[in-house]
């Protein structure tokens, strides 16, 4: 095959795709959702600030899939809610599809999340108990006013309850009867109905069975082919992003360290907490396990409220040097798709 | 390994009453443990591998569970037969149990201190000024720094990971032969995880203890097990040393799970091969084997009978009609 001459992952092309369509899909630049930390009952007083997303940039092309990872706390899922507009962001642009949505009013975002809809980690939580299948999955069509009649609308709830893999007669059923996979796929469906372009997905699989997470992961894969989806997953399982994702944002306390093509992310990891996350993750290989190196990093993600001076990994940071104690580091570009904020990498 | 193991779970069967008749948990379970030997018993949600765990140390709640059958050997002793206070007194000090979150299994109006020298005041009668002491040494082994001043401090101000690293001292602090661990990391970030894990093994190392690892990750017992049991709707259906297992599994249900899972050094373009089907309800298993619905290859016999666990080599065996 020529394709191992021309590398087919090379981030060229994906900035070709970028080309080719009417630039980035999404556009997000300097965001920053800070809370205030009030203090006192009758006369409140803010004694702090939680900076959850303090800086946070990158774009989605039109039918990529971006993994953003991160442990708790990151600022992962706050990033996802500030896109979607669920949390109101406290500086920075979002642009979607050309417009910036980061000061709409409530009125203009209704008529933008018909084209961004979200899919959650919990299918048990997630799904209303007294509604059937059919209306859940239904009640995006009915809320936003594009149901049409009876016939049109059960004949397109019958068809998004068909492209999840479930089947249509399903729809007269109540969400106890659904096991947690189906339950996810009844989830994906009610964010198929409005025929998004973007679907933010938080953890979508980690509330799941090993043996059914498969199942879900191909049917993203799957749906991303057929209707071309663009998808922000958010998850903090590496495995899953790296086998669903085409790029990959490292988060870190509210930034982004590093952000890559999926192939240069894990195959050659620059920052050292990129490096330490991927070391972390045990392979299902006992033979590989035991050649592994164990490079274990210590110490635990830093509360939010307090982040370390300088670059916000140096505590734990192996090759921490004098200067990461004091001069934040900025993300980088080192061209080719790739940009990482680091010291060591300036 | 000298004589019997120091664990041998025979035939045990726990069951509950539900409002849906009576469920099987664990039906027919048996597995050894040798002295010093970190066994992973892997499954899903509902596969019966944490009631295999409580069962061991008969902290199933009655009514509604009760262990119907079986015998739990612990240094040739049937813990299933002992009374309560006799099982109490084992309990802590030579089989300790690590539970999955450390939040809700601390006191939260104990100091850490006093949570961590209990087992040692309670087993050990010595005075409380040298369970404290011990506490603290307790607390520095696993690496929890300025263990002194730490030790009055309540478990809300220390982090989840931290957390889980005093329940890992208290469990240590009667030196136990015995750790059962019931998905210890599964709350936890994976940096931590990994932490923890490295931490227990070390430990049990040192002090040569059994550990019995509950897990649904198949790439932390690939890391820490030295022998695997695979469970499936209350049954174990494989069981085999690690190195073994995952080299060559040879029931469908292992195949499967290895198939389905994305690893971090996997091929990036091929698809997942999930396991088709959902997993069993405990309380409407079919007749047969319990993976038969979801099995490619299952046959009538499978559908009819349960395939008893048998060995495929020395120290490999699996449960399956079918031709390996």
């Amino acid at each position: 095959m020529p394709d191992t001459v021309t590398a087919p992952a090379d981030p060229a092309s994906i900035t070709a795709k970028t080309a080719a369509g009417n630039g980035p899909l999404l556009r997000v630049e300097e965001l920053k959702v800070h809370f205030p930390v009030m203090k006192g009952v009758v006369i409140q007083k803010q004694i702090a600030t939680v900076k959850a997303v303090d800086g946070v940039s990158f774009t989605l092309d039109r039918g990529e899939t971006l993994g953003l990872v991160g442990e708790s706390g990151c600022g992962k899922s706050t990033t996802g809610l500030a896109i979607l507009r669920m949390l109101r962001p406290t500086a920075g642009r979002i642009v979607f599809e050309g417009d910036d949505i980061a000061a709409h009013d409530q009125g203009r975002m209704r008529k933008v999340r018909q084209r961004m809809q979200m899919v959650y980690q919990d299918p048990y939580g997630s799904l209303d108990p007294r509604m059937t299948v059919g209306d859940i999955v239904g009640e995006p069509l009915v809320v936003h006013g594009v149901a049409g009649d009876r016939a049109a609308y059960r004949a397109r709830v019958a068809d998004l309850i068909r492209m999840v893999g479930l089947l249509p007669d399903m729809a007269e059923r109540y969400p106890h009867e659904f096991s947690g996979g189906q339950r996810q796929r009844i989830g994906i469906a009610r964010a198929l109905a409005l025929n998004p372009s973007l679907i933010i997905c938080d953890e979508p699989v980690s509330a799941l069975d090993v043996s059914i997470q498969a199942q879900v992961v191909n049917l993203f894969m799957e749906l991303q082919e057929r209707l071309g989806l663009t998808y922000l997953f958010i998850a903090h399982d590496l495995s899953v992003v790296r086998h669903i994702s085409d790029r990959i944002a490292v988060m870190y306390l509210g930034r982004i360290v590093e952000i890559a093509t999926r192939d240069q992310l894990y195959k050659e990891p620059l920052h050292p907490y990129t490096q330490a996350l991927l070391a972390a993750v045990p392979i299902p290989d006992p033979a590989l396990e035991a050649t592994r190196p164990q490079q274990i990093i210590s110490g635990e993600v830093p509360s939010a409220l307090r982040p370390p001076p300088g670059c916000r990994f140096h505590p734990r940071c192996p090759h921490a040097m004098d200067k990461c104690k004091t001069q934040d580091p900025p993300l980088r570009d080192l061209g080719g798709g790739r940009a990482v904020a680091c010291h060591l990498h300036a | 390994m000298t004589g019997a193991p120091l664990l041998q779970v025979r035939d045990l069967v726990t069951t509950f009453r539900t409002d849906r008749g009576k469920v099987v948990a664990v039906d027919g379970v048996s597995f050894d443990v040798a002295a010093g030997e970190t066994v992973a018993i892997v499954g899903e949600s509902g596969s019966g591998k944490s009631v295999t765990a409580l069962s061991i140390l008969r902290l199933i709640p009655n009514p509604p569970g009760r262990i119907e059958r079986g015998e739990v050997l612990f240094d040739g002793q049937d813990l299933l037969k002992l009374d309560d206070a006799a099982i109490r007194a084992i309990r802590g000090d030579r089989i300790a149990m690590i539970f999955q979150e450390p939040m809700s299994s601390l006191n939260p109006a104990l100091t850490v201190g006093m949570q961590v020298g209990e087992p040692i005041n309670l087993h050990r009668k010595v005075s409380w000024a040298n369970a404290f002491e011990r506490a603290k040494e307790l607390l520095t082994k696993v690496s929890i720094p300025d263990a002194g001043s730490r030790l009055n401090s309540y478990p809300h101000q220390y982090s989840g990971g931290m957390r889980q690293r005093v329940m890992i001292a208290m469990a240590l602090a009667c030196n136990p032969r015995l750790i059962v661990a019931d998905e210890p990391t599964t709350a936890l970030d994976v940096t931590v995880q990994a932490q923890i894990l490295a931490l227990l093994k070390k430990l049990t190392r040192e002090t040569n203890s059994a550990l019995i690892l509950i897990t649904h990750d198949l790439g932390v017992v690939a890391r820490y097990a030295d022998r695997v049991a695979v469970m499936y709707g209350g049954r174990i259906v494989e069981t085999a040393p690690a190195a073994e297992l995952y080299a060559n599994p040879r029931h469908p249900y292992t195949r499967g799970l290895m198939a389905s899972i994305p690893r971090l050094d996997g091929d990036t373009g091929r698809r997942l091969v999930p396991i088709e089907g959902q997993p069993p309800d405990l309380a409407n298993l079919p007749p047969g084997c319990a993976f038969a619905p979801r099995s490619q290859h299952a046959t009538e016999r499978c559908r009819m009978e349960r395939p008893p666990l048998e060995p495929v080599s020395d120290r490999h065996h699996r449960a399956c009609f079918l031709d390996a």
